[in-house]
């Protein structure tokens, strides 16, 4: 049982969870995330952690479905009584030099504790954005992270108009860079890979469908340079380069069906 | 005395495909009793020498035949924790059941089913008083082996933390099994014997990430590992990757542990396909055949040596062919066709050549037999590896493969870190793990009682 301590409506549609969870959060590193499940009824799904202190993790849900639904109806004091973790592989935070981090839609949230722990020792440029500006949080967090934060927005109700593959782009031409880190949707991982291909070495958190989260069931399974992978117990972070971006794409919608007919039935 | 051992009542094929409740539906008093006569109580008895785990055989079959019922099952609990769980699974054909001396001229004691029929009838037994002292064991994962180990020290009483993974206790009791050979019911009936035992079962705590094994030795006085083998394995196959082929670790896990046969009252999908490939020919195959099947999918298995070749139990094959699964024998997938989402399947037509290392004659393909058929899913069920994620963090010695190694004392080269299931070898059956579980618990006993001598 994990004691929920702060609950915070960030953006539209997205929610901030801090939960009592000592253990993980004693380990947790930047780049790992959590298997929870929120009921006896429920469905166990990979949340990354976003932040960790003393005693507590924190998670950020976007509602997509039945179960990040009833997770974000969750208030202060209630708990959760099932969260496994920290699983995955940290994110190594070693000198690079200049990197730049990009963060699209929920994956605004993993990338800030990446960049926290990257700061340090590296020069640190950093993208998010979201469809439009409602869908937007944590700039304020970013800009004490860095003096060089943009903004964009799919519609432009704020900051650049336009992905944040554009707004990489743009900044690509103005400078160079040694790392980019992307997190967020795969197609818009996909274009950031697609972008700096064959230019700078990528990075990318891969979210495929996962049941257990520990190696066992192979659910979560990636093409990685024509290797199959584990997302879950090799991962999360992998070469965008050497993905086989369109595959993931395609069993992500494994249960189109069966979530429309959840989404009818519950 | 009757030549013929009384039969399993189950429930009719046409009525089981249906619904996911448990096939055999156990023997009545009379039908135990009736088959308990059967049992020639040999001076020398053969059958516990079979049983991995060394159960009083023919003491525990007479006190059935005596209707002496609770007594029955406190002989079997003395070798055995999970009696309820090993009268359905074991393969006692292979062990205590083919050493039964009237198996020699008609059909051995049904001993399996009369296992399952004591401890179906426990009364609520009384927790021995056991005397603390005071030393503590980890035990990492609980499944078989690790229950088993748990339970064992328990008794002799060590204070025992069972760390497992995932939400449930079981392992592969309660991920991989299907609920209609071992209800999720008995599972928590004789976990739940063990907690009663004082046994402490932390879920959630993953091993290798949350803590260290050496971590846990600061808190802990010994280690059991008993992670099994959760790697499933792959054809490495064009068309693996597909959407609708799964892993049988994965299928199996969604329909058992999360209850996907439930959904959307349980909230993990699984996907109910019209026409179902599973490849492979061992237990683990016909579970997710015969779960495939429940769902309404027309099933066939494909399996690349012969029907004698087959691993799976003998049971669980007759239970699937007379649920009208197809078996495709000596036939080998090649490649798994479709654009997004599985359309169809490639398959090898094979002969068998010589016999290979595993004692069996080994599958050859035959030249331009290959042929294609239609189907929306693929169920993988090849088999397993080691769970890699405690070797890695752990630093214990293992093979190439990943399983680890250790000595007749089921002592890793970490001496104070036991190891038994799964994960130090190849594929074991549920008993034989718990045989593990067994020993190692005595071999962690002696330890540690020597050390104490020694300090």
């Amino acid at each position: 049982m994990n004691k929920i301590v702060r609950k915070e409506k960030l953006a539209e549609n997205t929610y901030l969870i801090e939960v009592e969870a000592p253990d993980i959060a004693k380990k947790a590193q930047p780049g790992q995330f959590v298997v929870l499940r929120i009921s006896e009824t429920g469905e166990r799904i990979p949340l990354t952690i976003a932040d960790y202190s003393k005693k507590t993790i924190t998670l950020v849900v976007l509602v997509v479905g039945k179960t990040t639904e009833e997770l974000a109806k969750l208030r202060k004091n209630e708990f959760i009584p099932d969260i496994a973790g920290p699983l995955g592989n940290k994110s190594e935070s070693i000198q690079y030099g200049s990197v730049c981090l990009v963060g699209g839609g929920l994956g605004i949230a993993p990338i800030y504790p990446i960049a926290r722990a990257l700061k340090k020792e590296n020069e640190l440029a950093i993208i998010i954005g979201a469809k439009n500006k409602s869908y937007l949080f944590w700039e304020d967090r970013f800009r004490k992270l860095t003096k060089n934060l943009v903004v964009c927005t799919d519609d432009g109700s704020k900051g650049l108009h336009g992905f944040v593959s554009d707004a990489l782009k743009k900044l690509m031409e103005e400078r160079g860079f040694n790392l980019v880190i992307a997190i967020g949707p795969p197609v818009m991982m996909k274009a950031v890979a697609g972008i700096t291909q064959d230019r700078i070495k990528t990075k990318v958190s891969l979210n495929p469908l996962m049941v257990d989260g520990i190696g066992m069931c192979g659910g979560c399974r990636v093409v990685v340079n024509n290797r199959v992978r584990f997302a879950c117990s090799d991962g999360p972070e992998f070469d965008a380069h050497a993905v086989d971006w369109d595959e993931l794409i395609s069993r992500n919608k494994t249960y189109a069906e069966e979530e429309g007919l959840c989404k009818k039935q519950c | 005395m009757k030549k013929t051992r009384v039969v399993m009542p189950e429930q009719h094929p046409s009525a089981r495909i249906k619904n996911f409740d448990e096939v055999n539906k156990g023997y009545s008093r009379q039908e135990a009793v009736e088959e308990a006569s059967r049992c020639l109580q040999c001076l020398k008895p053969k059958c516990v020498e079979g049983c991995p785990v060394g159960i009083d055989i023919p003491r525990f079959v007479r006190l059935v035949k005596e209707e002496k019922f609770s007594k029955a099952i406190a002989v079997i609990k003395k070798a055995n924790s999970l009696p309820g769980i090993c009268g359905r699974v074991c393969p006692q054909e292979n062990q205590c059941e083919r050493s039964c001396i009237l198996g020699i001229k008609s059909q051995p004691v049904a001993i399996g089913h009369l296992e399952r029929f004591a401890a179906d009838n426990e009364p609520v037994i009384d927790i021995p008083k056991i005397k603390s002292n005071k030393k503590k064991v980890a035990v990492i994962g609980s499944g078989p082996a690790g229950l088993t180990c748990a339970a064992e020290l328990a008794l002799k009483g060590y204070h025992i933390s069972v760390f497992e993974a995932l939400h449930n206790y079981g392992g592969v009791l309660a991920y991989g099994i299907p609920e209609f050979r071992l209800p999720k019911s008995i599972v928590e009936k004789e976990g739940g014997f063990i907690k009663r035992l004082g046994v402490e079962i932390k879920t959630n705590s993953v091993i290798g990430r949350l803590f260290t094994v050496d971590e846990l030795l600061e808190n802990f006085d010994a280690a059991f590992i008993g992670t099994g083998a959760g790697l499933p394995h792959f054809m490495r196959i064009p068309g693996e990757n597909l959407v609708n082929v799964y892993t049988a670790n994965e299928f199996l896990t969604r329909v058992n542990l999360m209850k996907a046969y439930k959904f959307p009252e349980y909230a993990t999908p699984v996907k109910r396909a019209k026409k179902t490939v599973v490849v492979g020919g061992g237990n683990v195959a016909m579970d997710a055949a015969r779960t495939a099947k429940r769902f309404g999918s027309d099933v066939t298995i494909v399996y690349r040596r012969s029907l004698e070749e087959m691993p799976a139990r003998h049971e669980e094959i007759r239970h699937a062919q007379e649920e009208g699964i197809k078996f495709m024998m000596l036939t080998a997938p090649a490649t798994i066709l479709g654009k997004e989402k599985v359309e169809g399947i490639e398959l090898t037509q094979m002969m068998l050549g010589e016999i290979d290392e595993s004692g069996r004659r080994s599958p050859l393909p035959i030249e331009n037999s290959e042929f294609s058929v239609e189907c929306d899913q693929v169920i993988i069920a090849i088999g397993q590896g080691p769970n890699p994620l405690i070797t890695q963090a752990s630093g214990l010695h293992h093979d190439s493969k990943g399983y680890l190694q250790v000595n007749g004392n089921m002592q890793t080269s970490n001496e104070k870190v036991f190891a038994g299931g799964d994960i130090i070898g190849k594929e074991a059956t549920v008993i034989e793990a718990m045989a593990h579980g067994k020993k190692a618990a005595k071999a962690i006993d002696n330890f540690l009682k020597q050390r104490k001598l020694i300090v």
